[in-house]
């Protein structure tokens, strides 16, 4: 009976921790395309009042109207982009989670790609000087030996094979 | 020399990101621009409430320069503007027009302006929320100047305080009136 009793609380913890569902039972629509499509476009939607929620995790009022919004609008023959675009001609581009890709965005989309390149190109001149600067200061040495220190080194190893 | 410089761009990038970012943090998230400014008031036709005669509709509005104010029973902030719409309609200032938000319960909106005074020319209600969200309303209250013709010249977020009025709305007001 313990065994059991314990088996059941183990399962229960190792059961997946689900997000609560802010969609609630009655919103749902009978079409499970329908229900689907509206669930993806939800998904996109930023919550006005919880900026950083989808209206489709949300629990607040306003992104449960907007939830029924967009069902109404897919029941009646609405595109997905008409769907969007309702609510974007009420509430800007500032609810697309996603930033769309235009004009005043291409800074939003380019500049990381922008810095790496700068990043890579700036790392790549860097070593390219090092290289060139030690190889330059190798060949000065060389030929900094002059004659007199040629004559010294010649003497020092001419000791050295005498020990 | 010039070598040298080039050691301090990061830091010149950094300083100008700060700046940006510093500037970007003064403003409220909660404050969305308003896709509706300069563009016709959403046409609506809005029941009455509760024990009032008349609804609102959009055709209301035109003729003259109004303010239309979003609110709610529920609405806390709401009552912090209050008093102040009630000055401006005792005064004569401006015709206010008012879209009861989200209503749960018939007669609350009624009760709500029986109690503290009812400062609407015309109020509609909007329990569905569908001319709100037309209104691109994130939060009540929320207050649109519309001119003559009905169309959408400024919009506010929040309550409108005395300084609010004076500093803020009531120069548009005067500027469109002279239109």
């Amino acid at each position: 009976m313990k065994f059991v009793a314990s088996l059941i609380v183990a399962l229960a913890l190792l059961a997946p921790a689900l997000p609560a569902l802010a969609v609630e039972p009655h919103e749902i629509l009978d079409d499970p395309a329908l229900e689907h499509r509206a669930r993806e476009i939800s998904k996109e939607l930023r919550c006005v009042v919880c900026q950083n929620q989808s209206i489709d995790d949300s629990d607040a009022e306003l992104a449960r109207d907007l939830r029924v919004i967009v069902r109404e609008r897919l029941t009646k023959g609405d595109s997905d982009d008409e769907v969007i675009n309702y609510v974007v001609a009420r509430y800007g581009d500032f609810v697309l989670l996603r930033p769309p890709f235009k004009g005043i965005t291409y800074v939003l989309w380019f500049g990381p790609a922008i810095f790496v390149v700068i990043g890579i190109a700036a790392v790549a001149v860097y070593y390219r000087k090092r290289q060139s600067e030690a190889g330059a200061n190798g060949a000065a040495k060389t030929k900094k030996l002059t004659a007199e220190e040629k004559a010294r080194l010649d003497a020092l190893l001419k000791d050295e094979t005498n020990v | 020399m010039s070598k040298r410089l080039v050691y301090l761009l990061p830091l010149g990038v950094f300083l100008i990101l700060a700046v940006y970012f510093a500037v970007g943090l003064t403003k409220d998230p909660r404050k969305l621009p308003s896709t509706l400014i300069n563009r016709e008031v959403p046409a609506f036709d809005l029941p009455p409430i509760q024990g009032f005669d008349r609804g609102f509709s959009s055709k209301d509005l035109l003729g003259q320069v109004t303010l239309v104010n979003i609110f709610g029973s529920w609405c806390v902030a709401c009552l912090a503007e209050h008093p102040f719409l009630m000055k401006l309609k005792a005064e004569k200032i401006i015709p206010i027009y008012g879209i009861d938000w989200r209503e749960k319960t018939d007669g609350a909106a009624t009760q709500w302006l029986e109690r503290h005074g009812n400062p609407y020319t015309l109020v509609g209600d909007d329990r569905d929320s569908r001319v709100s969200i037309d209104f691109g309303v994130t939060g009540a209250p929320e207050s649109f100047i519309v001119d003559k013709k009905g169309v959408v010249r400024y919009k506010h977020i929040g309550p409108i305080y005395p300084e609010t009025w004076t500093d803020t709305l009531l120069p548009i007001v005067e500027e469109l009136r002279k239109e």
